[in-house]
């Protein structure tokens, strides 16, 4: 196969695999992780060859859909900004994978395996196309399959899964039917569905009122998508009830490709100047945004759950992406980026510690962590580390794109968005605290007996390899893409963000 | 203002279907109405795409004349785009009805009722 199909194949693979999965997973339940696995390494070596290929090339690379033109046929359009997303995407859906073997084992029933796989690759077949594609009306086809993926996903869970899952989904449908309406509405006045066709169409058109209605819808329906401050209701429920290894994969990734067609709209399918000047919209994204960073954060202090605090923690993490977007500067985008990647990986390493806590002790309420530190030393380090990183410590990576969000703020001379990024961050620090209290300074463990002095000798965590080396990994990854924040930003993000800025 | 009403009266419809749906999914309090609403305000947006590609006086998209000098004129022909976006929209439609319904099932068996409020309350407990 040659190298300029990839673009294809990142989407063709998991999807026609997933079929296979489930197939398989009817007679023979024990070979579906390891397809799930070829599928994700295979991504993920498309997914690292058409970075390369944007980096060595320098531009966007085009990939017509059987050979038909735009703006006829579909196109998969990349360039740094969304080759940076699925690597991403492809790294967290992969070590998600193989965290869910043991953990998926306690959760449900054996018989569940091939379906729940199943989803899985649908999931990320989703969010691959999502990423990837340049065509407005295949984004809604992906954004859908993503979504029901994660509705039936959701409702694999105990108890209220179910119902959680049916009001993600009324609400979801919501989303996804006002952004089909606002695609409409471009149909109508330019007759293309193709992103740079449109781009160049609407140009002109930027003072018609038709294309102000439309983009609003375009707007409500991704703000829903990416679970925004008002209309993350749905998000909290839904990842708290899933089981521990499907929140594990849906946390990261599903609100931050979210976030990362917002950025495809406002800056690529719009011109910068019509989102920026034209028409208000960042300043009123900006505004919201910094109601939902505190609103979030408070709202996790208030949890006991830990799964529910963690939820309200990705949707204090869109506030901060948002504000960054809302900077309208290079310095504030910059951070906005690097923070969509470095959100995906800290999420990524909580929700994973979290689900093998979780299945260990059996218990999501955080009273129960007492003297976590002497059974289970690595997991909770994982988690101080997704913890220390969300904080924003240095040389943890969510230090170095928070710090570029600030410079952004002050840049462009928005004090109550400095005050909220640093009012978040302060909250989030509060609220790891009272976790790392339980777990490490409580000296009763959790049957309430203290442990007699001298006995201590360390021991590593009785849970299966397979859980710990992605912990470990994703651990190690928030450090890697900390000391290496700076490449990174100098050669992709730089020229993900648009030029006139 | 009666031609503004009447000449454009399938919008009208659109956008009646569209507050009918919403209000089906909001107000609401038994989830198999919610669905409901919700099935109405997807197939309001269908149509709403069916409207925008129907011309007056257009015929079928398939070029009538044999021979290739005439010329063909895009205006007698109805725009077929927005009604094959449709066919993939109505197959989205009936896999989310599909999944709604699948989860109604495991609701109605776990709680045996499908009055939003009653769940809540057995949720609580």
């Amino acid at each position: 196969v040659s190298t300029q199909h990839f673009p294809a194949l990142i989407v063709v693979v998991p999807l026609l695999l997933s079929f296979v999965v489930f197939t398989v997973g009817l007679a023979r339940r024990r070979l579906c992780l390891p397809i799930v696995i070829f599928a994700l390494l295979a991504c993920l070596a498309f997914a690292v060859n058409i970075l390369r290929d944007v980096l060595t090339r320098g531009g966007t690379i085009r990939y017509f859909l059987g050979a038909w033109e735009p703006p006829w046929g579909i196109e998969y359009a990349v360039d740094h900004l969304n080759a940076l997303i699925l690597v991403a995407i492809a790294i967290v859906s992969l070590l998600v994978a193989i965290h869910s073997r043991s953990i998926i084992a306690k959760e449900l029933p054996a018989s569940k395996l091939g379906p729940f796989y199943t989803l899985l690759l649908l999931q990320v077949t989703g969010l691959f196309g999502m990423t990837i594609t340049g065509d407005v009306f295949n984004l809604y086809v992906l954004l859908e399959i993503a979504s029901f993926s994660a509705y039936a996903i959701i409702a694999m869970g105990e108890g209220g899964a179910p119902f959680a899952a049916f009001r993600y989904m009324i609400f979801g449908t919501i989303g996804a039917c006002a952004y089909l309406l606002g695609i409409g509405y471009l149909y109508i006045l330019t007759g293309s569905l193709n992103m740079a066709d449109l781009r160049q169409l609407l140009v002109p058109l930027y003072e018609s009122r038709v294309l102000l209605v439309g983009f609003a819808f375009i707007m409500v329906g991704v703000a829903i998508k990416m679970a925004f401050f008002p209309v993350h209701t749905w998000l909290p429920d839904s990842y708290t009830l899933a089981p521990s290894a499907v929140s594990a994969l849906l946390a990261p990734l599903f609100t931050k490709v979210g976030v990362y067609v917002l950025l495809r709209f406002l800056f690529t399918v719009f011109d910068p100047a019509f989102s920026i000047q034209m028409f208000p919209v960042l300043k009123i994204l900006g505004g919201i945004a910094v109601i939902g960073i505190l609103f979030a954060s408070i709202m996790a202090l208030a949890q006991t759950d830990l799964k529910r605090m963690l939820c309200y923690l990705i949707v204090a993490e869109i506030g901060y992406i948002v504000v960054g977007i809302a900077c309208a500067n290079r310095l504030g985008l910059t951070g906005a980026i690097l923070h969509t990647v470095n959100d995906m990986f800290m999420m990524g390493c909580l929700f994973t510690a979290a689900g093998s806590i979780l299945a260990y002790r059996g218990s999501r309420n955080i009273e129960n962590f007492r003297g976590l530190h002497r059974t289970m030393p690595v997991t909770l380090a994982v988690f101080v580390a997704g913890a220390l990183s969300v904080v924003g410590v240095p040389p943890f990576c969510g230090f170095f794109s928070k710090w570029y969000l600030v410079l952004g703020t002050i840049h462009a001379k928005q004090w109550v968005y400095l005050g909220a990024l640093l009012a978040g961050s302060l909250l989030n620090a509060i609220l790891f605290f009272r976790v790392l209290e339980k777990s490490y300074f409580e000296l009763r463990d959790e049957r309430g007996h203290t442990e007699p002095h001298g006995q201590r000798r360390f021991i590593i965590d009785r849970i299966p390899r397979t859980e710990l080396i992605p912990m470990v990994l994703f651990a190690l990854m928030l450090l890697f893409l900390g000391l290496f924040s700076n490449s990174i930003i100098r050669d992709i993000v730089a020229y993900a963000i648009p030029k006139t800025l | 203002m009666t031609e503004f009403i009447i000449g454009k009266f399938n919008y009208w419809i659109y956008i009646l279907l569209i507050i009918i749906g919403l209000y089906g999914m909001m107000a609401k309090n038994n989830l198999m109405k919610k669905l409901i609403g919700m099935t109405i305000f997807q197939w309001a947006i269908i149509l709403f795409y069916i409207s925008i590609g129907a011309k007056r006086g257009g015929t079928i998209p398939i070029i009538m004349t044999t021979n290739p000098n005439d010329v063909v004129r895009a205006a007698d022909y109805v725009n077929p785009l927005p009604h094959v976006l449709m066919l993939t929209a109505i197959v989205v439609g009936v896999a989310t009805t599909g999944i709604a319904l699948t989860l109604l099932i495991i609701i109605y068996q776990r709680y045996g009722t499908l009055e939003e409020d009653r769940i809540i309350r057995a949720l609580r407990k």
